[in-house]
């Protein structure tokens, strides 16, 4: 039996993550804050071949509850194989320059809330000789870019996060995955116009199950996205100034 | 919210619309300013412009893509609209079951599939998608979810099947599934020397063979006139049914939509005489995998590019049988002559199974399906002429591939439109259905 908790599983890349992983000899912990979407994705999955469902709703911005939750998780499976963290929001970066508040929220959410779980996971975790926690972060995370560096600044914080996580847990055998897609169609990203660079869900949930398989330690998804951000890592800061990046 | 560009498959220009998707099956449909209308969007496999709502809002059912039931003893599957039929194939097949109704192409959703009331090659034997569905969830527009089946809510049951969308977004959908032996199709392809000979070929494959097709040869004139190749299969005996034969090994794709159309004179008149060549015998079998029997586009993605940037028509038109001969003769000799040119010139027999809409397209009859490249004018030209000749043999057109038929056309070709008018919801319209309606009734447009 293969146990797969998946964090923040109603966002689009998630569930498409799950559904591909939804076989006989799988069971799911599914955790997120919409009890009724919860419901509605346990269903899919059992039709789709899981062995069993289990749901956690709960609001996983509120880090007092990390350690609960974690407890009762292994409770319900014993042991876990594969880990997803998915949760997090997109912010209005120009609100976030506006209010200090609004910005702290962001960081909380997409940066803090993965840091605390991370950290009660990786207890667990370092427990076992095999593994992978796989974390989905940002190629936003590569560089601090006017346009979302609220946004990046976060994911940017759980990447080398990461890193020393691996570091630590090297000796162990358990993977830790970062995951950085790029443009991803999904609602949270419903009001962009979309171009050629365009991802769909889908098409990230299945390099994330290669990434899994290869036992990667970082991934970019589609992986053309190495090489957009190895470029824009590199550009000069004149240059970079100069975009409106 | 902004407005983003949605097409459909023939690539046509129809501009922007606003997008507003459903996120969940349980979410009311938004609240909308005064005078705003909205369609239900699946996956944009519609040719023309039934799919979409230009200046007007589409609600994009692509999240509505849960599994709800599967009942493996007696093949009923119950799931979202937003599913695609690849992924119903997927969860079937494995158990022995297959969708009896399966179209040229895997990607189009359940919604789509009912809304459009699709067909496919086993049309005599199991009819269209609908007379399969059992029932489904209608969400309006004033709140009201209506569970909609043959014996319940059955007016918007006939009116949403093949009802294009505009009776309200079909939330979820019950689907009976029926066994195969064998995910493998024995198939023969006969060469054919005419339209005549298709007859007789259809005569003799009709109580043998399950899925019956052919394509022809449309640049052909003279006596090679409607020259083209028979195929009929049916699955094949033994139990063998394999998942594997769902994923292409690999899967090509058109990049770009290239400057100009690939789609010309020369490339045409290459492709249908090389088509035609490839077979030497008469006859040859085959046994095919199941996509490459069902869905041989689909092995190719976005290859509705090769028509360039100005896009492409296709026409779909039905005869009724005792014109049929006559009539798919002159279509085919319009066709040729009038260098409208194609690649996939397909022509089908339905069988005498009632379609369960009020709007469905399958009847009993002869269809004749072409896609044409975009050259404007002198396109829509030649598409009318050929309006003619289905007018004159009574028969119909077919609302999923059309982007240009005329108000008359439209209501020639459904009978039971009056029926159907009072069951639109309110709010519901489409770019088709405004530009289908009377211009002296404009005042009624939605």
């Amino acid at each position: 039996m293969t146990n797969i908790a998946i964090f923040g599983v109603t966002s689009a890349i998630a569930q498409a993550t799950g559904r591909l992983m939804a076989c006989d000899g799988t069971r799911f912990c599914l955790i997120g804050r919409n009890a009724e979407q919860l419901e509605i994705i346990k269903q899919d999955y059992l039709v789709r071949g899981a062995s069993d469902v289990f749901v956690f709703p709960c609001d996983l911005a509120s880090r007092t509850t990390h350690q609960d939750l974690v407890d009762n998780i292994m409770q319900s499976v014993g042991q876990l194989d594969i880990v997803l963290l998915a949760h997090g929001v997109l912010p209005d970066q120009a609100a976030c320059e506006e209010d200090p508040f609004e910005m702290s929220e962001a960081f909380e959410v997409n940066a803090l809330s993965h840091m605390s779980l991370l950290t009660v996971l990786a207890n667990v975790m370092a427990q076992h000789t095999k593994g992978t926690l796989a974390v989905i972060t940002s190629v936003a995370g590569v560089r601090g870019r006017k346009s979302n560096y609220v946004y990046g600044a976060a994911k940017g914080a759980v990447s080398i996060f990461l890193d020393g996580l691996r570091h630590r847990l090297s000796s162990t055998g358990v993977q830790v995955l970062d995951i950085r897609p790029g443009f991803v169609d999904t609602p949270m990203t419903a009001d962009f116009e979309k171009g050629p660079l365009w991802a769909s869900p889908e098409d990230i949930a299945r390099g994330i199950l290669k990434a899994i398989e290869k036992r990667k330690d970082v991934t970019y998804l589609p992986h053309f996205w190495w090489w957009i951000m190895m470029i824009i890592r590199h550009l000069p800061r004149f240059v970079m100034h100069k975009t409106g990046l | 919210m902004r407005r983003q560009t949605y097409k459909s498959w023939g690539n046509l220009p129809f501009g922007k619309q606003k997008v507003i998707p459903l996120l969940s099956r349980s979410d009311p449909l938004p609240t909308l300013s005064e005078g705003e209308t909205i369609l239900p969007y699946g996956n944009g496999r519609s040719y023309g412009d039934s799919c979409l709502n230009t200046d007007g809002a589409l609600i994009d059912t692509r999240y509505l893509d849960h599994m709800i039931q599967f009942d493996r003893e007696r093949g009923v599957v119950t799931c979202e609209s937003g599913v695609f039929l690849k992924d119903l194939l997927t969860l079937l097949i494995p158990d022995g079951w297959c969708l009896p109704v399966l179209p040229g192409t895997q990607f189009v959703t359940v919604g789509g599939a009912i809304a459009n009331d699709v067909h496919g090659k086993n049309h005599s034997q199991f009819g269209s998608f609908g007379c399969h569905v059992l029932q489904f969830e209608l969400l309006r527009s004033d709140g009201r979810r209506l569970l909609c089946s043959p014996t319940q809510n059955e007016v918007y049951y006939h009116a949403t099947i093949g009802g294009l969308g505009l009776t309200g977004v079909i939330v979820w959908a019950q689907i009976q599934a029926r066994p195969i032996s064998s995910t493998d199709l024995e198939c023969e392809t006969i060469k054919f020397s005419g339209v005549e000979d298709f007859f007789r070929l259809e005569e003799d494959s009709q109580n043998t063979h399950e899925y019956r097709v052919a394509w022809i040869d449309c640049l052909s004139k003279g006596t090679a006139l409607g020259r083209g190749h028979y195929s009929r299969a049916n699955h094949a005996d033994g139990r063998r049914v394999s998942r594997d034969s769902l994923l292409w090994k690999k899967r090509i794709s058109f990049p770009l939509t290239p400057p100009i159309s690939a789609v010309n004179k020369f490339t045409l008149q290459a492709f249908n005489s090389v088509y035609f060549h490839r077979q030497r015998k008469t006859i040859r079998k085959d046994t095919l995998s199941f996509e490459t029997f069902f869905f041989p586009l689909d092995h190719i993605r976005q290859w509705n590019r090769m028509y360039g940037p100005r896009g492409f028509y296709q026409y779909q038109c039905v005869l009724p049988m005792d014109q049929a001969c006559t009539g798919v003769t002159t279509l085919l000799r319009m066709i040729a002559s009038g260098g409208i040119g194609s690649f996939l010139v397909v022509l089908k027999a339905f069988g005498d199974c009632a379609a369960p809409g009020m709007l469905s397209f399958s009847r009993p009859g002869v269809t004749l399906a072409l896609d044409i490249p975009n050259h404007g004018q002198r396109t829509l030209d030649a598409l009318s002429r050929l309006d003619e000749i289905v007018l004159n043999a009574n028969g119909a057109l077919y609302p999923a591939k059309d982007a240009r038929m005329p108000p008359d056309m439209f209501r020639a070709s459904f009978p039971r439109l009056d029926e159907f008018i009072p069951l639109i919801d309110p709010v519901f319209s489409s770019s088709f259905w405004r530009r289908i309606q009377p211009t002296s009734q404009s005042g009624d447009e939605r």
